[in-house]
């Protein structure tokens, strides 16, 4: 099975976020990168894929040179390829959507792994969006999968519960934590994917369709009020909720 | 120009994200001189599309089939697409909500639209709507415009207000979308329900706790507190990855970032990416033994002190103020 699995980039989440001085982004001085959280469960499920119906599978990130770290990890755990899209335009999720969407049809995919939302712009749109592209299916926030005669059943997670989807192949599966256990790379993969070709070409060219203005942090929250330092607070604290705040 | 205002149902009820949107697109047609079309899909659903007009609908399209009984990924998506280009809606807004952020990246592409996904805040100026959205698990603001002539919104669920529906009516449009095998490449067969659980994406009050409770067992006060303030359990990375808790509880940037009216955290110090996913809460309070815990830099109320103390008495006074 020729298998894709989309990664990104992000800054990791101790960061604090200061906005760079166009206003629009974030400063990205002292910020550390990692790869996408979500993704890591993604690459862990390509690989358990191709572990049950054999094929390769390719790795792909769009962005700057900065992310072949990112794309060095995803070869570390295993994968086999991976494809650096080049570009240093900020994209939205569907321009992103549509230089992925066409790269998975250049290589033939047959089915594509992505996490369920990277977390840095948190839009969880671009699984969705490469699927429709593509006339493919697409499962999203994806806890489990199973495969079978082309074929899928996934469960995924909704508000206080999860769905049980049936689904054609070819098909974008987007992973939520608790798909899987994403293995640790060994040494030996460390080395390996030192090795391993990372194939740069430019992304193509894809329209803006939503512009960011401004980027500002959210209000500072003013410093509150220690209501006691043991239970005796409790009444007091009660009182507060229920007269001053009046949420309760 | 007509907004659609996509209405959640489940099951032959309203989320009350439904409303919230309604409501929303309302306040935004109000600007624009435009009107707001709702659009219910499902099954049995039209003695309930009557409700929407209260939240300023003019008129409800209802696509009512034995088909669209569960969300398919697919048909639902069909259907969305289609009545959006026969209303000639040129503003599509819907819930950021599970169904919704599912649906809304395959409703852009038939349309052709720019999407704007998981809003706090939508305003207009000089014919133009600005959405604002969280990025980063809301560690930051991004004020973003569509350049699209069609455009869509996701709208974050438990922000934007609906209050109480009004006496005006709307009128009631039953249409017919035509669905073949293939539309329903992608359907759900089965909805589990975690039974009376409530998620902390809806909740209007969240107690959470964390790795000072020290083990799983401890939970018990938590979930004691949630239920006398008919809440819902929340918890901390740590104590997720410990498994202590279930995934779907995490509160936080790789967990779910939440916007109660009220979240209570308990033993939970304030890591960053904890912060950034329950900042924007109406009103927090934070339960810990250490003064300097950056959860305290949130909180509109704290208690310094022992949780197993401090937990059970609130509690108590609870009760006793709502007569449990």
């Amino acid at each position: 099975m020729k298998i894709l699995v989309f990664v990104n980039h992000v800054p990791d989440t101790e960061t604090k976020v200061k906005i760079g001085a166009d206003g629009k982004l974030i400063d990205p001085a002292g910020v550390n990168y990692m790869l996408n959280p979500y993704d890591e469960f993604a690459v862990e499920e390509a690989l358990k894929t191709r572990q049950s119906f054999g094929g390769e599978v390719v790795v792909v990130s769009l962005g700057g040179e900065a992310n072949k770290e990112t794309l060095r990890k995803a070869l570390a755990m295993g994968c086999d390829k991976a494809v650096l899209l080049k570009d240093s335009a900020v994209r939205d999720s569907f321009a992103v959507a549509q230089s992925l969407a066409e790269y998975a049809k250049e290589y033939g995919a047959e089915i594509i792994f992505g996490g369920k939302q990277s977390i840095d712009y948190d839009d969880a749109q671009v699984g969705g969006l490469v699927a429709e592209l593509l006339g493919w299916s697409s499962v999203s926030v994806v806890v489990k999968l199973e495969i079978k005669d082309g074929n899928i059943i996934a469960e995924r997670e909704i508000e206080g519960g999860h769905e049980i989807v049936h689904a054609k192949l070819p098909a974008v599966i987007m992973a939520q934590k608790g798909l899987n256990e994403p293995r640790y790379p060994s040494l030996k993969g460390i080395m390996d994917a030192k090795r391993k070709p990372i194939e740069e070409k430019p992304a193509s060219a894809a329209e803006i369709r939503v512009e960011v203005s401004a980027m500002r942090n959210p209000p500072a929250k003013a410093s509150g009020k220690i209501v006691g330092t043991d239970a005796s607070a409790a009444a007091e604290l009660v009182r507060l909720l229920h007269e001053e705040a009046k949420v309760i | 120009m007509k907004i659609l205002a996509f209405a959640e149902q489940r099951n032959g009820q309203f989320k009350k994200v439904a409303f919230e949107v309604v409501k929303a697109a309302k306040t935004v047609a109000d600007q624009l001189h435009a009107e707001v079309v709702a659009l219910v899909v499902g099954n049995n659903i039209t003695s309930i599309a009557g409700q929407l007009g209260g939240y300023g609908a003019s008129k409800v399209v209802v696509v009512e089939d034995a088909k669209l009984e569960l969300y398919s990924t697919t048909a639902y998506a069909k259907v969305i697409a289609d009545i959006a280009k026969t209303e000639s809606a040129e503003v599509l807004l819907l819930p950021a909500s599970a169904m919704g952020k599912d649906v809304a990246p395959r409703v852009a592409v038939k349309l052709n639209a720019g999407l704007a996904v998981d809003c706090t805040a939508l305003s207009v100026n000089g014919g133009t709507i600005t959405a604002t959205r969280p990025v980063y698990a809301g560690k930051g603001l991004v004020d973003v415009a569509i350049k699209t002539q069609t455009k869509i919104f996701s709208l974050r669920p438990n922000v934007f207000t609906a209050g109480n529906p009004s006496g005006a009516t709307a009128a009631i449009e039953a249409k017919k979308v035509g669905l073949n095998d293939d539309d329903f490449s992608v359907a759900v067969k089965e909805v589990r329900q975690s039974s009376g659980k409530k998620d902390v994406a809806e909740a209007d009050i969240i107690v959470s706790g964390g790795r000072g409770l020290k083990g799983p067992e401890n939970f018990k006060l938590i979930e004691d507190l949630a239920g006398s303030l008919n809440a819902a359990v929340g918890a901390s990375r740590a104590v997720v990855d410990a498994g202590w808790r279930p995934h779907d509880e995490q509160v936080g940037q790789t967990g779910k970032t939440v916007s109660p009216s009220l979240y209570v955290a308990v033993a939970i110090s304030g890591a960053v990416q904890h912060l950034a996913g329950m900042s924007s809460s109406k009103y927090i309070v934070a339960i810990n033994k250490d003064k300097d815990a950056p959860i305290f830099t949130v909180a509109d109320y704290g208690i310094v002190g022992d949780a197993f103390e401090v937990v059970p008495a609130l509690t108590t006074e609870i009760k006793k103020l709502l007569g449990k």
